[in-house]
């Protein structure tokens, strides 16, 4: 067009794709997916103004730095962002069931659609429902009022947003980058692919990372300088323990992303020679770069999900988790161990073989912490009484499946067998194998369990179990066939398959993907059939499963400044051990007023300007990318000149509060047993079973 | 948690607001570390990249040993001014002038250490060792230009600080903002020397 707009022109509008490259399905799914976007915006924008919603939404939320309501923002932004995800898994399995030699959709639709999928369901799904997970629970489970750094936590929030709204734009303008999640150049180079969709790809990359690094710093020094008095580290519930591993790796696992994102934009916009064929440049380093990153982001996703299912077997089996002290050094253990074993990634390409072995070795050491962890939980649940709850089931799926996807990790860790099956859908089939039971199903469970301490009520019971029992039968269905093709030689990322022999796993695959659509449908059913009988589902009292950890000690939902008082804490499961010795729940003798932090607009701030200046960046648009970030950084300026006081909570408010909720508790008149947990009865108010709390 | 240590290092005193300060102190060196990996794998990639000179201009061309001792001398010497504008804001709180006049010096050092390294960089345009040339002057650039961009941010954060000390006076806050600078200003400075004895000696030795 012209300076004003960089170069983009007409023709990179998604939306009339039809019109500009003819009727077929190909195009058709393009333009739909754009319209979807676009079509999605203006309703929600529209609802908000007929509901009068904007006002409520910017005060309560967008400018909150309350931890629960960003941890909860997070967890939405996930679920956005997953249900673009889960529709691109399902129309990639269709093209795959009629891939052979040919399929419905254009190659380059296909690569495209693979790049984003992985990307989303790594960066834009997986991530912010880990830090989501992390922001809600962690100063609850520690008995602090906030994260270390409120403000920082916002900003985060703010960043990762940047990444997923620059991947859906590039839904709607232009198109994505087509070298999978893992933009290998110098296929993603200037001189294979001038842009937009390698741009995209890095601003996304870069600014998200950003994010989850202030996110990894503040979550570690939360954890560190922030616990109740008592609260010494081997009192720490398990789950803070793995955010706490989580945070160290994030710490320190995202710069070298960083750096790999910079140097690739530093050859594609300056003529760099980092990654390139030519002059030296030498494209192994981004491989090295990008998995020193990559190996330790697995992890980031799995420990918590670790952490969710330690507290999940604990509590559904009402004991004490067995083997406390050996699940914490096995934590750390993967922790540390994940930062050697990134050369797994790429065995095939011109290692030593004593590099490979070297590499593959420390591979499978991960195997024995990882081991011990699945011991635990066998022996937690062993002679437990358990409860057969969704979160239950989704952690027999994980029991079972995450199993084997570990043994195929294993299996791929030997050097001499992943040269036979490296790059086909046997890998394929191991990281949905380790990714779906593990970290999604850990997630989904930990929904089940926190919901009702986040909004009051319960998730209802059979819509959520039939939801799970989805999943699991939709994740064997869709995953576990391609284990054999995979060892037959179907390569992944390929747009087509030759052998006709395929055939039947594909169409296998395609029934696993069209019920995992339905499972990710049935998480809104759930919600729907839930907020509808919320009144009968009402937890108030804030413990319907007879927890064991802070967070069960206050209301359902807690207040903004969680407890009324910090708790001091004389030994694990704290909140476990006072129900045991019948005494929670006491009115503080005083009542002080609590100070909190302000709200603020940085993280939008931070989100609309960098969002700008990465379209801008990706488009050539200089003048915007230049006003973005100057906006930016005065803003950042004039902000450290002014004074933002403390809100201040009045002891009376704190007391009337607390009050009210302890006097509902007493006039209660005991709580309910765990035969009644799951039905109307159950208020939130746990009689708990003294015999196994301990 | 009263029985925590504060901080170590300066230890300025704060009135009531230790544990704010220990939090805030604490999480910037965490911060600091995921720098130092940053730098690091920056370092390492130069490393990989030393010998990557496609026939270009290499250590030898773009080494300039004399402008390097000033540079390193500039840069040094601004965290030496730093040291004493801490140490005026812990034991001349009242004189604000004192910390102002040391961060001036500083401030000005380092300054000057950004000109003369971009005099060395118009001189290898010069000669051609543009980052465009090869594997090793975009690594020799991206590494010694993250080190620069690290000092020239530095500067605005010292150019708001000034404002800061002018408007508020040494508070509390101040004083713990101050710090934090000082913190980043000294982290710096050791990876100059690295830069220094990896990029420059180690390439002409
Ligand atoms: C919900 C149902 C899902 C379906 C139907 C699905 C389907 C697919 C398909 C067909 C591919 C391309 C395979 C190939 O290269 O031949 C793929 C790749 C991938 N998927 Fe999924 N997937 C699903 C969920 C997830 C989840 C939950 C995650 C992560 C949390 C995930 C992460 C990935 C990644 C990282 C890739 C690799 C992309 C690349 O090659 O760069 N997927 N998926
Ligand atoms: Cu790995």
């Amino acid at each position: 067009m012209n300076g004003l707009f960089g170069r983009l022109a007409w023709s990179d509008l998604k939306l009339f794709e039809t019109f500009m490259h003819g009727v077929s399905i190909d195009t058709l799914v393009a333009a739909g997916a754009a319209w979807m976007v676009v079509l999605g915006g203006v309703a929600l924008a529209a609802w908000l103004t007929w509901a009068r919603l904007w006002g409520p939404l910017w005060r309560d939320w967008l400018t909150s730095v309350d931890h629960k309501k960003i941890g909860i923002m997070y967890i939405v932004l996930g679920f956005v962002m997953m249900a673009r995800g889960v529709a691109e898994g399902v129309v990639m399995r269709t093209h795959q069931a009629t891939a052979y030699q040919g399929g419905v959709l254009s190659e380059e639709h296909w690569a495209e659609l693979f790049s984003t999928h992985g990307t989303i369901m790594i960066f834009f799904v997986a991530m912010p429902f880990i830090t989501g997970f992390i922001n809600y629970l962690v100063p609850l489970q520690i008995g602090a009022r906030d994260m270390a750094f409120p403000m920082l936590n916002q900003i985060s929030l703010g960043l990762t947003a940047t990444g997923a709204a620059l991947t859906m734009i590039s839904l709607v303008v232009g198109i994505f980058e087509t070298g999978g999640w893992t933009a290998y150049p110098p296929f993603t180079g200037a001189d294979f692919d001038p842009g937009p969709g390698p741009d995209y790809w890095v601003w996304a990359i870069l600014l998200s990372g950003f994010g989850s690094m202030f996110s990894g710093i503040n979550f570690a020094v939360t954890i560190y300088k922030m616990r109740a008095p008592g609260m010494t580290y081997m009192r720490m519930p398990v789950f803070t323990w793995t955010a706490l591993c989580t945070s160290i790796l994030l710490t320190f696992a995202l710069p070298p992303l960083t750096v790999a994102c910079l140097m690739q934009a530093l050859d594609r916009y300056l003529g760099f020679h980092f990654f390139t064929n030519d002059q030296g440049g030498n494209m192994m380093n981004y491989a090295n770069l990008f998995w020193m990153f990559g190996h330790p982001e697995v992890y980031i996703l799995i420990l918590p999900a670790f952490g969710i299912f330690s507290e999940l077997t604990s509590t559904f089996a009402a004991k004490r988790l067995y083997g406390y002290t050996s699940l914490v050094l096995a934590t750390m253990a993967i922790a540390v161990i994940s930062f050697c074993v990134w050369l797994h990634h790429f065995f095939t390409m011109g290692n030593s073989a004593t590099v490979n072995a070297a590499f593959g070795i420390a591979t499978m050491l991960i195997a024995i912490p990882t081991g011990v962890k699945v011991y635990v939980w066998m022996a937690t649940l062993w002679g437990g009484r358990i409860r057969f709850l969704t979160p239950m089931v989704y952690m027999t799926g994980f029991f079972i499946m995450f199993v084997i996807g570990g043994l195929s990790g294993i299996i791929l860790a030997n050097p001499a067998i992943n040269w036979q099956v490296h790059n086909t859908q046997f890998i394929v089939a191991h990281f949905h194998n380790v990714l779906l039971p593990g970290t999604l199903f850990g997630i989904l469970a930990g929904v089940h369990i926190w919901f009702p301490k986040a909004f009051g009520f319960r998730l209802d019971e059979r819509a959520g179990r039939i939801t799970a029992y989805l999943w699991i039968a939709g994740f064997s269905l869709t995953f576990l066939p391609l284990y054999i093709v995979g060892l037959m030689g179907y390569p992944r990322r390929s747009a087509a398959w030759d052998d006709p022999t395929f055939l039947p796993y594909m169409i296998v695959c395609m029934i696993g993907a069209i019920l995992l659509a339905a499972a990710f449908t049935g998480l809104f059913v759930t919600l729907w059939i839930s907020v509808r009988n919320r009144a009968s589902l009402a937890v108030p009292m804030g413990d319907p499963w007879d927890g064991r950890t802070l967070e069960w000690a206050t209301p359902a939902p807690p207040p903004h400044w969680n407890f009324a008082t910090i708790p001091s804490i004389a030994e694990r499961d704290a909140f476990a051990r006072e129900k045991a010795e019948g005494r929670p729940y006491v009115i503080p003798a005083q009542y002080r007023d609590i100070h909190l932090p302000p709200d603020t607009p940085a993280g939008m701030i931070v989100f609309l300007t960098t969002t700008a200046f990465g379209f801008a960046a990706t488009w050539w648009i200089w003048w915007l990318a230049i006003l973005a970030a100057v906006v930016l950084v005065g803003w950042v300026v004039v902000h450290s000149f002014r004074n933002h006081p403390e809100v201040v909570i009045p002891a009376v408010e704190v007391k009337r509060v607390n009050n009210a909720w302890i006097e509902a508790i007493e006039l209660a008149q005991g709580g309910i047993t765990r035969d009644d947990e799951d039905t109307p009865r159950n208020r939130g108010y746990a009689a708990t079973d003294m015999m196994v709390a301990s | 948690m009263s029985e925590e240590n504060v901080h170590p290092g300066m230890n300025l005193g704060y009135h009531g607001g230790e544990h704010e300060a220990e939090v805030k102190v604490f999480g910037f060196w965490a911060f600091l570390m995921s720098d130092l990996v940053t730098f690091g794998i920056v370092f390492a990639v130069f490393g990989t990249m030393v010998t990557a000179t496609a026939g270009g201009p290499g250590p030898e061309e773009v080494t300039n040993l004399h402008s390097v001792a000033i540079q390193t001398a500039l840069l040094l010497g601004s965290s030496f001014g730093f040291s004493w504008a801490s140490l005026s804001m812990k034991y001349h709180p009242g004189q604000r002038w004192r910390t102002l006049g040391w961060l001036a010096v500083a401030a000005t050092s380092a300054l000057c250490f950004l000109i003369v390294e971009l005099i060395d960089f118009h001189h290898w345009t010069t000669i051609g060792a543009v980052p465009q040339r090869s594997g090793y002057l975009s690594a020799l650039w991206a590494l010694v230009g993250l080190h620069g961009l690290h000092v020239a941010g530095g500067l605005l954060w010292m150019a708001a600080m000034t404002g800061q000390i002018l408007v508020f006076g040494l508070t509390d806050d101040i004083k713990s903002r101050v710090t934090r600078m000082g913190l980043y200003w000294h982290f710096l400075d050791v990876v100059w020397v690295g830069i220094f004895s990896m990029v420059f000696l180690a390439g002409v030795a």
